[in-house]
Order: C-alpha cells, then structure tokens, then sequence
C-alpha cells in the first residue's frame, strides 16, 4: 500500500494523498488556545477515513492510522517550505506512542482545522511565526500517548490480561510476565476505538532523558522527493485538461481596470478566455506560454484613484524617521518596564541613534500560484499556502461560496518566508476559475509580477535613547518604532483586541535584558501599502537596531562586549549559556587576522535563545563575511541537525538583506521587478557556518527565524570594530569606504 | 513539430517554436521537476542539460532544442552521476524547501565533470554561483557536491 522503504530510521513521505472534504472553519488568529488532539475518540474519526487502500485499517487518534502492514500513516498538519515541519511534528507523535520509525508513513494532513487546528493561532491552520512545533507540541505529544494507550488497551482486551502488565516499543504491545509480543499492524486488525478517548495529562508525558526519537537526528522525510523532480509543490500540480492563467496586475495596488481591449489577447490561438478580476485582467489559455503571450496585446486603462499612487518609500522613509525622533508623539506603549524616562533623564550620560531598515521582498523561489476548479457551487483548491483559513475566508467573501463548499489541498511550498500567509494568490485562481466553470485553471504570476504584488515587511524607522550611568550600565532604554502595521490590515480583531499593539511589528522588543527601566514605542502608519509577513519580521529589524546600541553602549564605556550582554542577562541564564558558548566557539578572546574583525549579538525570540559571532573584514569597500558562529538554545530540540541548518539558512537569508536587499516604491509601484534590480545572497558570498545546538530541558522554541535577527548586528558591530563607524540602515551602505 | 530525444527517449512537440523549453517539458512532456524562478535565466532553477551542456530551459525556445539530447532532473536522476548526487544531498540533507535543488543538481552534475581534480568547499561555492537558493542552503549543496565527486571516484 505504500512504498515505505525499511531502512533503518528513515519515514516515507507521500504529498499526494487526496483527502476527504470536511467541514471547516473560519481563520481565528490569536484568540486564544483551544485543545486539539484531544478527545477526538471514534466520532471524531467520520470524515477521516483515509483508509489506506485494499487494506483495513485502525485511527486510534485523528492523528495516525495503523496498517494492518504495521506501517502508522501520520497526518503532518504544518505547511512544509523548507522547516522540516514534516518530518518534527510525526515524530513528536511517534516519540510517545512508541512508533517505530522506520515504519512511518506521513501524509499533508486534510485542510480541517477542526481536527488539525495549531491552538497557537486560535486552532487557525496557520504555519507561521516560528509557532509550528510551538504549538503543536504539546498536543501531538498527548494525543501520541492517547494512540499509545488506545494500542495497550486493544491487547489488554486480546489477551485478557490488565493494561498496567503491558508496555509498548517499536509499534509492538509487550507482554514481559509471558513473553507475548504483538505489533501494532496486527492489533489493528481487530481493534475497536474505545468510545472515549484514554485520559491524559501533562503529567504522563515521557521525561527528556527516555526520549528516543525526540532529539535524533533522524533524515527529514521530504528530501528524497527533492532530490529527483518528483515532489510536487503547488506550481507541480496536474490535472485533467487543465488550463493555464496569467494576470496581468494592476501596477497600484487598489486600483482596477477601467475599460479592457481584449479582442487582439482573445484571437490568439489557445486563448480560451479574458476575465477582468479586481486585482487585474486574466488570460487564460491552454499553455502559459500562449496566456503570456496573448497577454501583451491586452489595451488595459487603469483606474487612479488608488490611495497607494501616493506612496514613495523613500520619502515616506524621512518621515518616519522624524516621527521616530519625535518624543512627544507617544504612539502605542508596546512594552514598559520602570519609568524608563525619568531613568533616562536622570542618568550621567545619554547616547542615542536613529535606525532604519527598507522593505524587503520574500522573493520565494516558486513564485504565487493557485489551482483551482469550480463545479456549480463547490470549488476545489491546491495551493502552496502557509494559512487555510485564508484561503477558506478569502475565497469564500470574494467567489461568493460557502465555506463548507471549499476544498483545500495544501501542497509543498517552494518557500514560504511569511509571503504565503496571506492569500490573495487564491483569490485570484478562483475567480478566474470561476469564469471557466468544470475546468481546472493553474494561475501562476511571473516574477515580475510576483514581485509587482510585492507584501513587503514593513518600512522602519527607529530611535533608541539610551541612559548610561557613571559605570557604563545601561539604567534605562527608550525603543521608539515607526512603520506601517501588519496585524492593523490583516487580523483587525486581533489587533484591537490586543489594545492596537501589531505584535509581529514589534514582538520580542521588550528583549531578554534588563536595561533597568524599558519602553518600546510603537507608531504605526499606514500608507495605503500592504506590508505583511517576512522572515522573522519585527525582531529582524529590532534586534538589528537593540543589539548595535548595546555594543555602541559597551564600546563607549570601553566594556567588553561580551561581558556587557552576560551583565544584563542575570535573570536569563539560557542566554548567557549561549553567549559563553559562542565565545568559547569564536575564540573570542584570541586576535584575529590583519584587517578582520568579530562582531557579538544576541537574540531571545519565539521562545529561543542565539547568541552569535560573525568574522568579517572590508574588501572593495563591501563588507565579507568569512565565518560565523552560533550557540542555539530552543528546548527540546527534536532534530539538531535540522535546527543547525534553519539556524544556518535564517542567519543567510538576514545576511542577503543586509548586504543589499532594497524593495522601494515610487508612485505606489514597485521599483524592482526582478532579479539584478533586486539583487539576493549568491553561493559565492555564503561563509563557514559553524551552528552549536544546546539542548535544555525546555518546551521548544521556534526555530526557522531565529538565526536571522542576530545577524546584521553582529556584521555591523564587526564592521564598527574594523572602521569606526556605526551602521544604522538596513541594508547596509552600498559603499563601506 | 519540434523532435528531440529528453531523457533518452525520442519525444515532439507541436508547440510553437519559440515557446521555451521550460514550458514544453513542464506542459507538455509533464515533467514537472525542472523549474519557474525567475524566467530571465538570473535564477538557475530551469537548468538542464542540452548535449551535456547547462542551459536556461526559460529562455530557450524549443526551436534550440530541436535534434539535440535533452536531460533534466527527472533523467539524471536515473543515471550513476545523478544516482551519486543524490545520494550526496540527502546524506547531506540539503533541501530545504527543495524548489532550486533540480536546477543545483543539473549545475552541480556540469560542476564536477568539468573539475580537473578534486573540488574543494570553497570552489564548488564559487562555482555554483549562478544558482539561487533562498532558503541558505549553499554550504550542504558544496559538502555534497564534494561527497558526490568522490563517490564517482
């Protein structure tokens, strides 16, 4: 029934699944927790019925199914675009319900977040903010051990002996007084789920030390598919006499298409149809190829009414920095500690600077597509998304359907990075759908338009004010931040709800230090320009802008840096662990090389701790980065070797911003349309990377973001060491000299 | 009717001449695995192999292919380089969203049979610069790059 292959330690991965419609509900963000994998029990279990073909089959738990072959098929409900979510959270299910590994099967679980929901985002499908293993965490932990407990109840029955007699390893129930073994392939075959679910509590849950499967650095399931052509992201999929769309966009978000001239578009061979949606005008065709070139002869007048036509970033740029500088304008107390002014006021000495960083595209490497089908009033979805409920919300306000009619199929995403949050992409494919009703339509933008409908991270301007006492310590920090608001758009409840603080603006800015007093400021604009989720979002700015400060402080009070941050950390002895580590990692002590320089940071966000050195020196006037090193502290890290690379592939992803990532508007239209104007981090820039996982006794902490913040400032505290001068702009200045 | 061998066996295709070949394969010859990046060859992900040789399938028309040996991902995958290659990168564990390996791989395959000895971590990087990967997984495409030249001996 499936072609898991038996060697040692490695699952099979299948995207291909289809799976049943269920009903569904609305995208809740941030409304607080609800319990899933719990209490599912048989009746739960309906519209679940993936049964494995041509083979009966026991669902202890929504979570898995058990083969009669033994294999345990997992459902993996996070969106997979490179995290690794696929392969950590089967194994968090595997770890407590005893699974053999090797006989792991993980499927994309079904669109439902009834049954899949991540009570980390209000029980939404959402993968995103580092909150995947975060909130799934517990959950797959305890429903694994449901699954556990539903198996030694099958045999306690089969063998008529008490459950406490039994014990369970390798998807086998064992009987130690007689010696008697079943697998759990075996026992499914006569299972019945009990009515009720086992009861279960944290309390139950394995200790880190018996863990077996947590912490392995066991091969991540999706690779192999990777590495033949045969994994099929949402640009992959293939159907029965599907067609093909390209939409041309309207140049300024909010504005239309006024009058379209389609009959050149419309007489090319192929062209099936011309369909005017409000984001632009589709071509659909039976090639790509045919829609784009059809796509050329479109004569489309555009509405200017937009509010967007207004914005330039870079004039938009001075004026947050005068905002930022301006104290008097109070904005939204994000975080408060003390009375950080008066400290400020009353301290020996005050330094203060101004920071700013530009927007930044994701720039994912498969661009936005969506394929969709419309048949009377259901409509069927694939689509490489990070959020179903967007998809579901979006497509139900705009085609006009019900939400029970939309089936979603997630697929592999070729990169995420926060662009397939939201998902307009699936807007759009379903209204081209829709006017081609019983075919399937596969829309895709180019990169150009990809990057023409830019949702870049949000334009920043900050101003720290630091109070410094006579001994060099920090006594009180002043964080004021300008910038246009993500949450303000795309959750209003959410936002209101949590007193207008746009928390992936700002989060993480109140920091693990004790700066003696703190406020962080928020003001926030809105320019009729949509900025939305972009890796790591506000700690990529603000640490950038917290952590120069601190070693400008450091520096001024002639202060080690190192010794400086450990000095702050008292209360937090995970991040001064991780800071010692990287020092010790760095030989931060020893001199280096003739005109290189290391430059420390330090990074507590999504519940994990980096600390991280970076070698740099000046070459032709651009900075080079030759080495780095990090000490990461997540918790329970339940793959090190996947942690390192997220850590690694986070830490390059901040480095390509630093070094030249720039998104800039004039008029409300994007500057750069493709790559050369927009320039990315190449191999031949990429340094040794040196990643020291430190496991703690600890939940786990997010991990596909956390290398990014620490990155531009250590570069720039380098770069400070090498030349003197402070850098304050992200990016960083095309000229060093 | 455009008639070329991809993978080692004859295919045709009716589409227009200048339609690239990135859209023949992935239309037409539902081969899915070579990839849309960029669409101006800045990217590297539509690499494949026409006679041996690394080319942009997005900014080729199929009229550049005809009468020639086409290879992508799916046909490398089959031969004892790509067998090597493959296994380099999963024991190095190198995809991350996976979208620019095909293209990595079919660069990779041209970086080690035109190497004059053995390939060091920092060549390959210098190398393989024409290929983007965002997700930052350019240090274990180089140590499997290195593996995979050694593996073929």
């Amino acid at each position: 029934m499936n072609t898991t292959t038996a060697r040692d330690t490695t699952a099979a991965v299948d995207t291909t699944d289809s799976h049943p419609t269920v009903t569904r509900r609305g995208f809740v963000l941030g409304s607080g927790a609800v319990t899933v994998g719990l209490g599912f029990g048989a009746t739960g279990l309906a519209g679940c019925a993936t049964t494995p073909p041509g083979n009966a089959s026991f669902t202890p738990i929504a979570w898995v199914t058990i083969g009669r072959d033994n294999v345990a098929t997992i459902y993996s409900a996070g969106s997979e675009m490179g995290q690794g979510t696929m392969t950590a959270l089967p194994m968090v299910l595997a770890e407590e319900m005893e699974l053999d590994w090797a006989k792991v099967k993980v499927v994309q679980s079904p669109a439902d977040p009834k049954r899949f929901g991540n009570p980390r985002f209000g029980g939404g499908m959402v993968t995103g903010a580092s909150r995947t293993v975060q909130g799934y965490y517990e959950p797959l932990r305890l429903a694994g051990l449901q699954g556990k407990l539903v198996m030694l109840g099958a045999a306690a029955t089969a063998w008529n002996v008490p459950v406490a007699e039994l014990r369970a390893e390798n998807s086998t129930v064992i009987h130690a007084a007689s010696g008697r073994r079943i697998s759990y392939g075996d026992l499914a075959r006569t299972a019945v789920a009990p009515a009720e679910l086992p009861k279960v509590d944290k309390t139950m849950l394995k200790p880190m030390a018996q863990f077996k499967v947590i912490g392995k650095d066991l091969p991540r399931v999706d690779l192999a598919a990777k590495t033949d052509g045969s994994a099929v992201y949402g640009i992959d999929v293939r159907l029965p006499g599907m067609l093909y769309a390209t939409l041309l966009p309207c140049p300024v978000q909010g504005d239309r298409a006024e009058s379209v001239d389609d009959a050149a578009a419309k007489a090319v061979p192929g062209v099936k149809a011309v369909v005017v949606i409000p984001t632009g005008v589709a071509v659909v065709a039976d090639s790509f190829y045919t829609a784009r070139k059809a796509r050329e002869l479109l004569k489309v007048k555009w509405t200017t009414a937009s509010r967007a036509r207004r914005y330039d970033s870079d004039a938009a740029m001075k004026d947050y920095l005068a905002r930022a500088e301006i104290l008097a304008d109070a904005g939204v107390t994000f975080h408060s500690a003390g009375d950080a002014a008066q400290r400020i006021a009353g301290a020996a000495k005050t330094i203060k600077a101004s920071y700013t960083s530009e927007h930044v595209a994701q720039f994912t490497m498969e661009p936005m597509n969506c394929t969709a089908k419309v048949d009377g009033d259901k409509i069927e979805i694939w689509v490489p998304s990070q959020t179903v409920g967007f998809v579901v919300g979006g497509v139900a306000a705009a085609g006009g359907f019900k939400p029970e009619n939309i089936k979603v199929n997630i697929t592999l995403l070729g990169g995420g990075y926060g662009r397939r949050v939201e998902a307009e992409y699936a807007v759009d494919a379903a209204l081209i759908a829709k006017a081609v009703p019983g075919v399937a339509v596969q829309m895709i933008w180019t990169r150009e338009d990809d990057m023409t409908r830019s949702k870049p991270r949000p334009l920043a301007a900050q101003h720290l004010v630091a109070g410094v006492d006579a001994g060099g310590r920090i006594v009180g920090l002043r964080h004021r931040v300008t910038a246009e608001g993500v949450y303000a758009r795309v959750a209003p409840p959410a936002f209101r709800a949590a007193g207008n603080k746009d928390a992936p603006v700002m989060e993480f800015s109140e920091t693990a230090y004790d700066f003696g007093s703190h406020l962080v400021q928020q003001c926030l604009e809105d320019r009729g320009v949509a900025c939305s989720f972009w890796r790591g979002v506000g700690p990529g700015y603000l640490v950038f802008a917290i952590e120069t400060m601190v070693d400008e402080v450091a520096a001024d009070g002639r202060k080690d840096p190192l010794q400086f941050r450990l000095d702050m950390l008292g209360k937090a002895p995970r991040g001064q662990a991780v800071l010692r580590e990287v020092a010790q990692m760095a030989s931060w002590n020893q001199p280096r090389a003739a005109g290189r320089a290391l430059g420390l940071s330090f990074s507590a966000a999504w519940g994990s701790f980096i600390a991280m050195v970076v070698e740099a020196s000046i070459q032709n006037s651009r900075p080079v980065v030759h080495q780095l090193w990090a000490a990461v502290d997540c918790g329970h890290a339940l793959t090190p070797r996947n942690v390192q690379t997220q850590v690694e592939g986070s830490a390059l992803f901040g480095l390509s911003a630093a070094l030249g990532e720039k998104l800039s508007y004039q008029g409300g239209e994007v500057q750069q349309k493709n790559l050369g104007a927009y320039t990315l981090l190449r191999s031949n820039q990429a340094p040794r990377v040196n990643v020291k996982v430190m496991p703690t006794d600890h939940h786990p902490g997010g991990i596909g973001e956390v290398g990014l913040p620490p990155l531009a400032p250590a570069l720039a505290n380098a770069l400070a060491r090498l030349n003197g001068k402070r850098l304050r702009t992200l990016p960083f200045p095309a000229n060093m000299a | 009717m455009t008639q070329m061998t991809v993978n080692g066996k004859a295919a045709s295709t009716t589409a227009p001449t200048d339609k690239p070949l990135l859209w023949v394969l992935r239309e037409d010859l539902a081969l899915t695995g070579t990839k849309f990046g960029c669409g101006v060859a800045q990217c590297g992900a539509c690499t494949v192999h026409i006679d041996g040789v690394p080319a942009r399938a997005c900014v080729t028309p199929v009229s550049a292919a005809a009468g020639k040996r086409i290879t992508t991902i799916e046909g490398l995958a089959q031969t004892r380089e790509g067998q090597a290659l493959r296994e380099a990168w999963i024991a190095e564990q190198a995809p991350q969203c996976g979208y620019c390996q095909s293209g990595q791989i079919m660069a990779a395959v041209a970086v080690i049979k035109q190497a004059k000895g053995p390939l060091t971590h920092q060549q390959v990087l210098d190398q393989m610069a024409g290929n983007i990967c965002r997700c930052g997984t350019y240090n274990q495409i180089a140590a499997a790059v290195v593996r995979a030249q050694k593996a073929l001996g």
